[in-house]
């Protein structure tokens, strides 16, 4: 398939600790076209390790290793940390789950938007603001040169989460992973956030990994979801597909959450096979 | 039957800004009642204003029949305890379970200790194992049980719960929701609920209160909530939302 981004084959990330070692990832494989690929999973499936070990962002002491993780052609784990530097932000992007954290406290929002512009690309300072100041605009961001000058905690969490996907596109990256993107915020701002993250990301034909806990949620926002369980893929599936999963973990986390209007007393629980993680 | 709990023209000032304007409610005993909203609403405010962690600027907020001054009593403690959102932050970290679960008995002087304890974990389904740990040696779910044992082990009437849920993972939630359902029923518990989430305060509670902006937007049953019956448009865009994302 020549529109391949991303090539994850038998992905590990393996943390030593003084109690031995800990697999948070063990053989991740997919491949990544332009599409929106959701990966689900519970706290501690290796979900959110599998997207920073695409991204770069394992913590040093940890042990990445993998038969292949190229980025278009881009073999990530042999590439110099200069050349990842190069890629991250300006063909990789990241949305982190929580704004209140993510952004820089003491840096008003736009001077980190034109920040992250002009580490990747050489232009004015003008030139640059104005960028800034129409990608604010893309984010349905109403007022943008008022925002452009808050600083983070001048703002609201949607409107923080708005303002760092202004800042991952801006220098108009070919793949985006977004970690958790609307976990900390309202439903209603939720919906608004995922609207947007939705046309951006289909406009400019971009290749989406979502990383979420709410498989109902990825589901009803992506083409394909990967369902992960301590550390690796127990099912793969079309999103549309989804009342069709044969795995008793999908299923049970399917059935687990509260529905409006299907009453169910006591709800069923999860009951975890150890073969699962075998 | 009479009301476990009514509040009647709430208001809780924090220095200029009014978090609760004027919300009035009852929960009859026996009930489950929840409150709904997003983040600001005030829906927290009007749970810690009732445990009295909050200041009330005027209103009187009565349990079950008896009007509240500004300092709560002993008594009203053995009536009301409340389970707070994150079990991560709302149990000693350098304390064992069983000493967490001392400490209010001790305040109440409670003499059987032992047994209550060994009961009070029994019902949350932790069992003595569980005793003599510290949180960070338990899961969140495990956490979240250790937070419930200490409100039930004074036997309390009335549990106000902030969002017990929305830390863990959803196998874990339908858990936890599951074992206060039981206790509910088993105890007769009245429980005022608070949640995001539309979908939990139908599945829990008979009865529901929308918020937003520290103001009741409508009162609600379940079923009319169930059956899309609402009359305001705040409660209407919260149930759309609630049903997911649709590409546009």
């Amino acid at each position: 398939m020549s529109g391949t981004l991303l090539e994850v084959d038998d992905l590990r990330v393996n943390f030593p600790t003084r109690t031995g070692l800990v697999q948070a990832v063990r053989g991740v494989s997919f491949s990544l076209g332009r599409e929106r690929l959701g990966i689900v999973g519970e706290s501690g499936s290796g979900k959110s390790q599998t997207g920073r070990a695409i991204m770069g962002l394992t913590p040093p002491q940890a042990e990445v290793t993998a038969k292949k993780l190229a980025f278009d052609g881009i073999d990530l784990l042999a590439a110099p940390a200069r050349q990842r530097r190069a890629l991250r932000g300006k063909r990789i992007a990241m949305i982190l789950q929580d704004p209140k954290y993510s952004l820089d406290p003491v840096m008003s929002i736009g001077r980190q938007i034109v920040e992250t512009l002009r580490t990747h690309e050489k232009v004015g300072k003008a030139e640059a603001r104005d960028r800034a100041l129409a990608m604010l605009e893309a984010v349905q961001i109403r007022d943008p040169a008022r925002v452009f000058d808050l600083h983070p905690h001048e703002v609201s969490g949607g409107m923080g989460q708005r303002a760092m996907i202004a800042m991952m596109l801006i220098a108009g990256p070919e793949m985006m992973i977004a970690d958790e993107p609307t976990s900390a915020l309202d439903v209603t701002v939720q919906l608004d956030v995922l609207g947007i993250l939705d046309k951006l990301v289909s406009e400019r034909g971009m290749g989406l990994i979502f990383i979420s806990h709410d498989l109902r949620l990825v589901s009803s926002f992506c083409d394909r979801v990967i369902v992960m369980y301590a550390g690796k893929v127990v099912e793969q599936l079309k999103a549309s597909e989804l009342r069709d999963a044969q795995h008793p973990y999908t299923r049970g986390l399917l059935n687990c959450m509260p529905r409006i209007g299907f009453e169910r007393h006591p709800l069923p629980v999860l009951d975890r096979k150890p073969e699962w993680a075998a | 039957m009479n009301a476990a709990l009514s509040i009647d023209g709430l208001e809780v000032v924090f220095d200029r800004f009014r978090a609760l304007k004027g919300v009035s409610l009852e929960v009859k005993s026996g009930d489950s009642y929840g409150l709904v909203g997003e983040s600001g609403s005030g829906k927290s405010t009007l749970l810690k204003a009732i445990a009295g962690l909050a200041p009330a600027a005027s209103g009187t907020i009565a349990v079950n029949g008896k009007t509240l001054g500004t300092r709560r009593d002993k008594a009203f403690y053995r009536e009301v305890q409340m389970v707070f959102q994150d079990p991560y932050g709302s149990l000693h970290p350098r304390q064992t379970v069983d000493r967490l679960l001392q400490e209010p008995l001790a305040i109440h002087g409670f003499a059987d200790g032992e047994k209550r304890i060994q009961r009070a974990l029994d019902e949350v389904g932790l069992g003595t194992g569980f005793r003599f740990r510290y949180a960070h040696q338990l899961s969140g779910g495990q956490r979240q049980r250790v937070a419930i044992a200490r409100a039930l082990i004074l036997e309390p009437s009335i549990l106000l719960l902030d969002e017990p849920t929305s830390a863990l993972d959803a196998s874990v939630q339908a858990e936890v929701l599951n074992l206060l359902e039981e206790i509910r029923r088993r105890r007769k518990l009245t429980f005022l609920m608070v949640s995001h989430d539309l979908a939990i305060v139908t599945h829990m509670c008979e009865r529901l209160m929308v918020m937003q902006n520290g103001e009741a937007v409508e009162n609600l049953t379940a079923s009319q909530l169930i059956g899309h019956r609402v009359t305001k448009d705040y409660t209407r865009n919260l149930l759309r939302a609630s049903e997911g994302f649709v590409r546009g």
